[in-house]
């Protein structure tokens, strides 16, 4: 029986007037693959944000192996092993891409280690060529692939992406579907997306969010043919 | 009772006061998100033209209202054009290179008009109200303070030219899609900013003597009224302004005006510690 | 670092030979005030508007000290300490509030003024501390200066007291230098570069830059240490917001982000400052004024990123010349 890795009881959060997310229980196993969908709004930033702790939930709880997370500041999470990736790329724009994941490998590792982590990673991700240039220049699709392995490199036991395929060419996103299939060999893996193709390719189980709370939690095959969530999706004319 | 009304006078100047030195300041900055730090020196340029006209003959008030505004503003305008338009989005710059701008201005006057403190008399006699003496300039000043205020919601609300700058301000490249320039735009806020400044400087000169260093001693208190009043120009300025010139008040009654200086900015650590964001980050939001 | 040492000594030895040490040893001093300000905000992007609150209380704390102890060598620990531990309470204050860019700036301004007006106005006898009386306008003067650690009466005073703060100079950019290679100067830099992706790998960026803002103070304070020995006096005005402006245009002359470049900032215009002051044809502020404009609009980098790009591409045109001529003989040959 896996443990449960990622847990929210009731989560709420409310912005002035707007139920942003609305009592959202979510579950998570050990080394399980789950990908989050929904239309334009449907809550699934923000349950994303509440999560790592760049939001503080109005109401309910976060519970990460066990522990109550909840309103805890984002570096407080990250330290768990906990690997984010938010939705626009940040990283380092001054820095060269060794440089941008030796940062991140120092945080639980010493110097030596760190860089020997460093170079095994950005050979995983054939970012050789482009080791020392600066983050700044480089491509869109390259930073995300900086960035994913900013976040692989520390080793996480649970990953949390926000919309990784964004803005990435076909090759690319290939390239980030085998990193994501190597995490969850050791980790347990959220994805938020938009890009259906991507999710079709990589998806088991999909959670559909909708107007802030969860509309369905299937395997992706059931998801997709689901009447309400095309409905939800493509409006009620469809 | 008239020791109530004097103390309520007193109050009311504070904040007046604090309203006007802010609010060149406030309207660069809230609209074009540029701090200006030669506001200080505006002032001083607004004292200065304002003695100079009085000097060749024209009648005080005029000087004040009409010409120092005038010619501060057009100042304002040059400085918008050769420095202040090539760094438009870089905040950290345009406070450096205006500080710099401040620097120039206060070396030129020194070189114009010389280190010796200048000034002319208040033009408007004081008078009592029982046992106290207020200073009738005081009046004028709060009456300025409201005219601007009401002035400037009326632009900015009830023109056109109002809304285009309001539009500009908050999104310019759609404003620019919509046909009106930006450049022209914020060319004619830093006008109107400018002028507002030079009347500032105009107003105030009567009541302390002019150096060329005068601006210092405005640009401080204007810059951290401006911060801690937050994104809304004139809600933000209205409460900053109370609240400090309220807190600055009240001790330099009870204990000193120097007390009241330091009050006055101990007030806005705590304020800028417990919203980071300015006072209409947390409240008042969305208002102009 | 060997070459960081070759030239320090170098111009150790040659620039007294230029300028009088007297004025050389204020130089120096400026040029690590403006070494703290350029780590703090060029490597940390910490931009600090009050950067002389820290000159100032370093000056006084060595001056009442000093006056209190009768010997320099507690007195210039403490005006380490106490700038230092003024900046750790004011950090914590201000980064754990997560206050950022233009906030922070003014909150910093605040707390300069503050102290500003405070020791401005502190001129009547109920002021003071131990023996140590605060002087108001007029400062404190005639306090024991930088004597020989035990020997109250071998006081180090003019050429030896330069060689003293040169060397001072030099450890702390070595130190600044160690610093900015190990890992918290990496992370530091990190920090400055992008705080919500640190935060998100785990880093505890508020106590990061607490720290990082309190190391640059107690560099501060030691400037100011430094400075109470060579002027016998310290007074309000060293708190003063021009002071913070004046360091903050020394960084952004000097170049940002690099170590040299704030110290030679600030030499370098306290020495036109200084030769500005002997004529009196333009003003020096309006001379200031027009610089600062200039850099910011022309040259926002500064002079050392300037000078080291034109060596970079003086330097890449002479060295293409063999490699060409190398590869036309193997052709032939």
């Amino acid at each position: 029986m896996a443990e449960t890795v990622l847990e929210t009881h009731g989560l709420t959060m409310r912005f002035g007037g707007v139920t942003a997310s609305d009592n959202v229980n979510f579950k998570l196993k050990a080394r399980e693959l789950r990908c989050l969908i929904g239309p334009n709004g449907a809550g699934k930033s923000t349950f994303f944000k509440c999560v790592t702790g760049l939001l503080t939930p109005t109401e309910g709880q976060v519970f990460m192996r066990g522990q109550d997370v909840t309103g805890w500041q984002p570096h407080q999470i990250a330290a768990l092993g906990v690997g984010i990736k938010t939705q626009t790329p940040n990283v380092m724009d001054g820095l060269s891409v060794h440089e941008n994941i030796w940062l991140s490998a120092r945080r639980f590792h010493d110097t030596t280690e760190a860089k020997a982590r460093a170079d095994t990673i950005i050979d995983r991700l054939a970012l050789g060529p482009i080791a020392r240039t600066d983050l700044g220049q480089l491509a869109h699709g390259e930073r995300q692939r900086v960035e994913l392995g900013l976040v692989a490199v520390s080793d996480p036991w649970l990953v949390l992406l926000d919309e990784p395929a964004a803005g990435m060419s076909a090759q690319d996103v290939d390239r980030m579907t085998e990193i994501i299939h190597e995490l969850t060999r050791t980790a347990a893996v959220v994805i938020v997306e938009h890009d259906m193709q991507f999710i079709r390719s990589i998806a088991q189980t999909v959670t559909v969010f909708h107007q802030g709370a969860v509309l369905i939690e299937d395997h992706v095959d059931r998801v997709m043919s689901d009447a309400t969530v095309r409905r939800v999706y493509l409006g009620k004319n469809a | 009772m008239d020791l109530g009304f004097v103390i309520f006078i007193e109050m009311l100047y504070a904040v007046a006061s604090l309203v006007l030195i802010s609010a060149g300041l406030a309207v660069v900055f809230g609209m074009m998100k540029v701090i200006n730090l030669a506001h200080g020196e505006f002032m001083m340029l607004g004292g200065y033209a304002t003695i100079t006209a009085v000097g060749l003959g024209v009648n005080v008030f005029v000087a004040m209202l009409v010409i120092a505004p005038l010619i501060v503003g057009l100042i304002g305008l040059i400085v918008e054009r050769l420095v202040i338009r090539h760094l438009y989005g870089r905040l950290v710059d345009t406070m450096l290179a205006t500080w710099g701008l401040s620097l120039v201005f206060i070396g030129l006057a020194t070189m114009i008009f010389g280190n010796t403190t200048t000034g002319i008399s208040t033009p408007i006699p004081g008078f009592t109200v029982g046992n106290y003496q207020i200073n009738g300039y005081n009046f004028f000043i709060i009456v300025v303070a409201i005219v601007l205020v009401i002035a400037m919601l009326a632009v900015l609300k009830g023109t056109r030219a109002g809304l285009i700058a309001r539009g500009t301000m908050q999104r310019a490249d759609m404003a620019a899609a919509l046909g009106y320039s930006p450049d022209r735009i914020y060319m004619a806020t830093f006008f109107c900013g400018a002028a507002l400044s030079g009347l500032a400087g105009a107003v105030l000169a009567p009541l302390v003597g002019l150096v060329p260093t005068s601006g210092g001693a405005y640009i401080a208190k204007a810059f951290i009224t401006v911060i801690a009043g937050g994104p809304s120009l004139i809600a933000g300025l209205i409460s900053s302004a109370t609240s400090f010139g309220l807190v600055s008040q009240i001790f330099t009654f009870t204990i000193s005006p120097v007390i009241g200086e330091v009050a006055l900015l101990v007030a806005a650590v705590i304020l800028l510690r417990l919203m980071p964001q300015g006072i209409t980050g947390r409240f008042f939001k969305g208002k102009l | 670092m060997l070459i960081t040492l070759v030239v320090s000594a170098f111009l150790i030895w040659v620039m007294p030979m230029l300028i009088a040490t007297y004025t050389l040893t204020v130089l120096v001093i400026y040029g690590m005030l403006g070494l703290s300000l350029g780590l703090i905000w060029g490597f940390g992007g910490i931009l600090c508007f009050g950067q002389a609150a820290f000159f100032g209380l370093g000056a006084y704390t060595y001056a009442i000290a000093a006056v209190n102890i009768g010997e320099s060598t507690v007195p210039m620990v403490l005006a380490v300490l106490v700038p230092a531990i003024f900046a750790a309470l004011l950090g914590a204050m201000m980064f754990y509030g997560r206050l950022t860019d233009v906030y922070l700036g003014v909150i910093t301004l605040v707390v300069t003024l503050i102290l500003f007006k405070f020791v401005n106005s502190s001129a009547g006898p109920q002021f003071v501390i131990g023996k140590a009386r605060m002087g108001g306008f007029n400062g404190i003067p005639g306090f024991q200066t930088l004597n020989v650690p035990g020997n109250p009466d071998a006081y180090v005073w003019g050429d030896p007291y330069f060689y003293v703060c040169a060397v001072a100079l030099v450890i702390v950019f070595l130190l600044v230098t160690c610093l900015l290679r190990s890992s918290f100067g990496r992370i530091a830099i990190g920090i400055r570069e992008n705080e919500t992706r640190m935060a998100l790998m785990g880093y505890d960026v508020a106590v990061r830059k607490t720290i990082l803002f309190a190391i640059g103070a107690a560099i501060a304070g030691l400037a100011g240490a430094l400075f109470a020995n060579w002027a016998e006096i310290v007074t309000p005005g060293l708190f003063s917001l021009g002071q913070s402006a004046e360091i903050i245009i020394w960084c952004i002359v000097g170049g940002l982000g690099t170590r040299f470049g704030p110290i030679l900032g600030a030499a370098g215009l306290a020495y036109l400052k200084f030769v500005l002051g002997q004529q009196s044809m333009i003003d020096n502020t309006l001379i200031t004024g027009l610089i600062l404009v200039m850099f910011v609009l022309f040259l926002p980098k500064g002079l050392v990123p300037a000078v080291a790009a034109l060596w970079r591409i003086s330097f890449g045109r002479t060295r293409r010349k063999p490699q060409r001529t190398g590869r036309r003989r193997a052709r032939h040959g």
